[in-house]
């Protein structure tokens, strides 16, 4: 076993289990106190024809990462052997959809970048924390294509199911391998740092709507009814909290 | 059975003066906020027009509301379920702020700091949106009394816009106040992905839940009438809340309140749950207006009322009930209509069509309007004027329209002849399918309106609700009609 550096304890141990608990009480914090603000904040009153360009791309895409990085990350390659799944299937498969992925998350995100940046009304309303999170999510998204790109589509390919996901399984069972990680290439660890930063925002800004997508509208009624209850409710301002987290409170200086 | 009761108004546009006092008001009272400047729970159009947001009418373009499918059964226009969650990411059918327009404001402070010089400090816009100068091409109402165009962007036009333009005297114009219609099939709640809408059941009004919307903005599309609003700063819906907090305790909505027509009446209506579905899935165009008459029950039937006390309808809601303006004006009196019935959606804010495009069309043609021999064999001629309220209050129909206006008009011929006591009052009301207590009471509710005659709201009930203002919890219950 190699000598730990401070570093290296410091961003795959220290940092990622930081990075948990800001996003779980981050998230309990802001569903209790800014309920109000709970929203995917659409921009979409001020600016239609590439938002319905750029919005489903990157959805797309990303929600197919996310599923990619949970089979790959969370699923032991032991399991998905035992299934009968060939390796070479399975990179193979990983390869054509972690591409797709790639490609459309990036043409997606340009184009909902340039959208932001070059329209005055978007503009106005993009908070600090969403220019923050549109900052990291190129810096973890530049890396992570570097990655599919670099040592998938054009490198011998890099099988990091046997470094990188035990390290990460190893972070849910409370037993880190620092050494696991350290031994993957560099262009990983940075991908991976950049993923926690990601997850210790998430909290406070607008991706919260994620946990809200409305899977449950396939099958309730469609007109729904609410009686009157005998329930005291808080007025807004009566919970101290960020109330205005994530969102331009003030709208444009006039 | 399953009685509901719900707060319905009807609005006489006859009466309405294009003064906007009821728009301005309301938005003093509701959407004078950041974000919410364009908002206008309460808008007045001049019909014929473009309206608010532009071309609102047009369902081909935004696709709200309801219609049947190959099957016949009610189906949201803008697609089903699956269509809404894999569009959710950019929504196909919403308008865009300039669809409605971009909100401004002035910039007061250089009146004050403006340097010395020869000339008077001006202000000038700036849009609310970006807070940069801007020109002013569009805002609300910039085409009020068709100011500016003879041939307006009106989709309810289709069929009728040739002749309006051809021939002078057939231009005619009216204003159409509007609020959110507090539909009985409200497409705006079926349409959100949240759940965050809903109808209450006591009152019928419909509501957005401020905490549970997520901004999906599918409600804005949903809504055939275009009157849930996005605030575009918060990220969430908003919608006129029929001034509940003061409806509850028994007094109108502030548009009503302030109308200085007194063209607008607030009442009870009791329906039955379980025959909604069926009404808003009639086939026929035609019929659509009878359904809805229908779908209003008569709180005089003992069968009725027992059904509604049964249900938890409170005894005073049932005695409003029975002195309801608004359930004379639509179903006993037969002179009020609902908005655009075809959009199935069973709106419960009505109109009394407009006579004056009648009477002038009448009076330019050389007729004398006060003679029933001429005025009663004309009205169904009256292609356009008909054929355009038609378009707009009974899905196309002239039919519901022309007993309306003749009506409206035996009324108005009946209290002449009544004031100079010539010829025989009874047989000019029953040209218009009344008796002469009918003709008083249409007479009384149109003409003196008194107020608490027009306003019949009983108070909320409020013995089961916690202190402070009434809260609605969000143990939501699933609808009848379709699941
Ligand atoms: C299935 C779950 C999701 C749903 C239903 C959803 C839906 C939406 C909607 C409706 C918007 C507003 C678009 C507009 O402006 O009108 C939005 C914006 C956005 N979403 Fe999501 N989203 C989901 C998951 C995610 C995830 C996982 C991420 C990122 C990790 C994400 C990142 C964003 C970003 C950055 C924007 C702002 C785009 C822009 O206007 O520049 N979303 N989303
Ligand atoms: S008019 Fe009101 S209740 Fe009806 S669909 Fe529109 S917003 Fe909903
Ligand atoms: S206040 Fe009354 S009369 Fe004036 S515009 Fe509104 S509805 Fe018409």
């Amino acid at each position: 076993m190699n000598a730990q550096h401070a570093w290296q304890v410091a961003a795959f141990v220290i940092l990622p289990y930081v990075a948990l608990t800001v996003f779980v009480v981050g998230h309990v914090w802001r569903y209790r106190f800014d309920r109000f603000g709970w929203t995917s904040r659409s921009s979409q009153l001020y600016e239609r024809r590439l938002l319905l360009i750029g919005a489903p791309l990157f959805h797309y895409g990303t929600l197919l990462a996310i599923l990619g990085h949970a089979t790959g990350l969370l699923v032991p390659k032991s399991w998905t052997t035992a299934l009968g799944v060939p390796e070479s299937a399975y990179s193979a498969f990983s390869k054509v959809a972690g591409t797709t992925a790639a490609v459309l998350v990036v043409i997606g995100l340009a184009v909902l970048t340039v959208r932001r940046a070059r329209s005055d009304r978007v503009r106005a309303a993009t908070s600090r924390i969403d220019w923050l999170a549109i900052g990291l999510l190129w810096a973890m998204i530049g890396l992570g294509v570097g990655v599919t790109v670099g040592y998938n589509v054009l490198g011998p390919g890099y099988d990091y199911r046997e470094t990188v996901s035990l390290w990460m399984r190893g972070i849910f069972t409370l037993s880190p391998s620092v050494s696991d990680i350290s031994a993957a290439p560099w262009i990983f660890q940075v991908h991976a740092t950049m993923a926690w930063l990601f997850l210790a925002l998430f909290p406070f800004t607008r991706f919260v709507h994620f946990w809200s997508a409305p899977v449950w509208y396939l099958t309730r009624p469609f007109v729904l009814y609410r009686r009157r209850r005998g329930e005291v409710v808080l007025s807004p301002g009566e919970s101290r909290g960020w109330r205005t987290f994530g969102r331009s409170s003030a709208g444009p200086r006039l | 059975m399953s009685i509901r009761a719900q707060l319905m108004m009807v609005m006489a546009l006859d009466k309405c003066l294009g003064c906007h006092t009821c728009s301005i008001t309301c938005k003093q009272a509701w959407t004078n906020r950041d974000g919410a400047e364009y908002m206008w729970f309460n808008n007045v159009e001049t019909k014929p027009g473009t309206g608010y947001p532009r071309r609102w009418e047009d369902q081909e373009r935004w696709r709200g509301g309801w219609m049947l499918d190959g099957k016949g059964r009610l189906a949201l226009r803008a697609g089903g379920r699956v269509k809404k969650l894999t569009t959710i990411f950019g929504n196909p059918d919403m308008p865009l702020i300039d669809d409605y327009y971009e909100p401004w404001t002035y910039d007061y402070a250089n009146l004050i700091d403006a340097p010395a010089g020869p000339g008077t400090p001006v202000v000038t816009p700036r849009s609310r949106l970006t807070g940069k100068p801007m020109d002013l091409t569009w805002g609300p109402n910039w085409e009020d009394d068709l100011a500016g165009t003879l041939a307006p962007d009106d989709p309810a036009l289709s069929g009728v816009e040739d002749e309006v333009l051809l021939r002078y005297e057939q231009v005619f114009m009216f204003y159409v106040p509007r609020i959110c219609n507090h539909c009985v099939n409200p497409s705006c709640v079926a349409s959100c992905p949240s759940g965050a809408m809903y109808k209450r059941e006591e009152d019928g009004i419909v509501l957005v839940d401020q905490d549970k919307c997520r901004g999906w903005r599918f409600c804005v599309s949903g809504c055939p009438y275009k009157k849930v609003y996005f605030n575009h700063l918060s990220g969430k819906a908003e919608k006129c809340i029929f001034c509940y907090p003061v409806t509850e305790n028994g007094r109108p909505t502030v548009c009503s309140e302030t109308c200085v027509g007194r063209i607008r009446a607030v009442g009870v209506v009791l329906y039955d749950l379980d025959t909604v579905a069926a009404a808003a899935q009639t086939t026929r165009a035609s019929d659509l207006v009878e359904a809805q008459r229908e779908l209003l029950l008569d709180p005089h039937d003992a069968c009725v009322a027992a059904a509604a006390e049964r249900d938890g309808v409170p005894h005073e809601w049932i005695a409003a009930a029975r002195r309801s303006p608004v359930l004379a004006l639509a179903k006993e009196l037969r002179v009020a209509l609902p908005l655009h019935p075809e959009y199935r959606t069973l709106p419960m804010v009505w109109y009394v069509p407009p006579l004056s495009p009648v009477l002038d069309t009448l009076t330019a043609a050389g007729y004398d309007t006060e003679d029933p021999d001429e005025v009663f064999p004309t009205v169904g001629d009256l292609r356009v004027p008909l054929r355009y309220v038609a378009n707009m209050l009974a899905a196309g129909d002239p039919a519901p329209v022309q007993e309306s206006l003749r009506r409206l008009l035996a009324m108005r011929i009946v209290k002449r002849r009544r004031q100079l006591g010539e010829g025989s009052p009874a047989a000019v009301a029953s040209e218009g399918g009344m008796g002469l207590d009918d003709v008083e009471r249409l007479y009384r509710l149109l003409a003196l309106s008194p107020y608490d005659e027009r306003y019949v709201i009983p108070k909320a009930r409020r013995e089961h609700a916690g202190a402070g203002q009434a809260h609605h919890g969000d143990d939501t219950l699933g609808g009848r009609g379709r699941g």
